[in-house]
């Protein structure tokens, strides 16, 4: 009864009503990942799992068991920060910065979803390629709110560098 | 919430032993039901997680497809079969929930969402006779605007909120179910009861029955089909209205149609009048009108939704028209 948290194999709870996201906080004291609604409302809980970006505050940790979990803890390498967490600083993509993990998370998954071809509500063309316009990252990203209005920025910096973290 | 044991089923036969038990209940993705867990709307003794299923989307004979109960939103609607011939599904999923929901959501679970009508969930200060049978309905005379316009009853006005099985009454797909009492299949517009008098029962399904599969009939004209919903923000909003349909000219005469509207009923409200109004006529922006307007004709607005059957005339308007255009965007 284990997962892998950024890459650290470690016991789930014995608790099934824990929550992923109150595991990691409380838990593993990997306080990054922020509670907003606690309801799937907000996205301020998204993190990874095996690359895809979830909501924490609605999985529950024993169904990830098994399986890898990417927090924003995880992001940054030896050498710094990871490119998208530079450019939310580069940008302004944030104020108060309690959205700011769960955005950076949900920009990660979002460039892979992207660059395996997945549509999105305003795609012109269901089956065609992707390209990531300004329109399109707003749809794709409208499951993480920001309060402090920094959607602007937010989207500069993912458009600034996802050409490097679809790589 | 509420304390529950919890079971990871490794396949069908298990999930079907475990999920018979006294007080269980199913899991697939949890974006509704670990919500309802927290709120204590759902206390369920015991989940059977049935998430981690084989979830496969394969090809059956004739051109259809069938879609394992896991898979996932988004690997539906990315499927590429799915784009190219029931271009209604994909758009229908993308225009729900957000790309972290979708990513988590079941075909399944999708199908068994309860309503967001909110004085549902509010456990605190509401009465809902979906929730606690006989208490009464504080949201027939309460805030409305996304509550039911079409075969509601007394008891309960709440809408279905899924955008996905709009498309799937449109397309007359088939449900697969196993259970205590054997497997069996049920059209689409079978599964979705409307409330009457037990508005707690969503669905048809008998306690232990498990959905395992959705099949999609072929559509000859499926291509030409598409999904616009109309909501309060761009996205990430549950519905005020929305239209699936798919639509097959000859010459400028209607051959077929399909038409399904979601956000006006207690399900997914397959247009039948409207459909049976425009096959063999015009397609013009009037007949469109006009076969909504028939649709909608026994409509029973409340306080605050009356605005529905003429939004509902227009978008289907509109996404008819397009569709005569050819366009699917």
């Amino acid at each position: 009864m284990s997962l892998i948290v950024n890459g650290s194999e470690v016991p789930a709870p014995a608790d099934a009503r824990v929550s992923l996201l109150d595991f990691l906080r409380e838990g593993l004291h990997l306080t990054g990942s922020k509670m907003g609604c606690n309801q799937g409302a907000c996205g301020a809980c998204t993190v990874l799992v095996d690359g895809e970006r979830v909501l924490s505050c609605l999985t529950l940790a024993v169904q990830v068991e098994g399986r890898s979990v990417t927090t924003i803890e995880g992001l940054a390498g030896h050498d710094g920060l990871h490119p998208l967490q530079a450019a939310f600083i580069e940008h302004d993509g944030f104020q108060c910065g309690y959205c700011t993990p769960g955005q950076i998370c949900s920009a990660i998954g979002m460039a892979a979803e992207a660059q395996r071809g997945v549509p999105s509500h305003v795609s012109a063309d269901l089956a065609g390629e992707v390209t990531l316009t300004r329109e399109e990252i707003q749809e794709r990203m409208s499951g993480n709110l920001c309060r402090c209005g920094a959607h602007n920025g937010i989207i500069d910096a993912i458009r600034a560098t996802m050409a490097e973290v679809a790589a | 919430m509420t304390p529950f044991d919890y079971a990871r089923a490794g396949d069908t036969a298990e999930a079907l032993r475990l999920g018979g038990a006294e007080g269980a209940a199913y899991l697939g993705g949890g974006t509704n039901l670990v919500d309802l867990m927290r709120e204590t709307v759902a206390s369920p003794a015991r989940l059977i997680d049935v998430s981690m299923l084989p979830g496969a989307i394969e090809e059956i004979d004739g051109g259809g497809l069938r879609i394992g109960a896991a898979v996932r939103n988004t690997a539906l609607a990315e499927h590429r079969l799915v784009r190219t011939r029931y271009p209604m599904l994909s758009r229908a999923i993308l225009a729900g929930a957000s790309a972290q929901i979708r990513n988590m959501a079941t075909v399944g679970g999708n199908l068994l969402q309860r309503t967001r009508c909110t004085y549902f969930y509010d456990t605190d200060a509401a009465r809902c006779n979906k929730r606690e049978p006989g208490a009464g309905c504080d949201a027939r005379e309460g805030f409305n605007r996304i509550h039911a316009v079409l075969g509601a009853s007394d008891a309960c006005v709440a809408t279905h909120p899924s955008d996905l099985c709009v498309a799937l009454a449109a397309l007359d797909a088939i449900v697969h179910v196993d259970g205590p009492s054997g497997d069996r299949t049920l059209p689409f517009g079978e599964l979705h009861r409307l409330p009457g008098d037990q508005p707690d029962r969503d669905t048809v399904l008998a306690p232990g029955e498990l959905i395992t599969a959705v099949e999609l009939p072929p559509l000859s004209f499926g291509a030409t089909s598409t999904y616009r919903k109309v909501r309060d923000r761009a996205s990430y909003a549950f519905a005020l209205v929305s239209v699936a349909a798919a639509l097959e000219l000859e010459g400028d005469r209607i051959a077929d149609v399909r038409i399904a509207f979601g956000g006006v009923a207690h399900k997914p409200w397959r247009a039948t009048k409207a459909e049976a109004a425009l096959r063999g006529g015009p397609a013009t922006h009037q007949a469109f009108l006009d076969a909504a307007a028939a649709e909608f004709a026994e409509a029973q607005p409340l306080r605050d939704n009356a605005f529905k059957p003429a939004l509902a005339g227009r978008t289907l308007a509109a996404v008819l028209g397009a569709l005569a255009k050819g366009e699917t965007a």
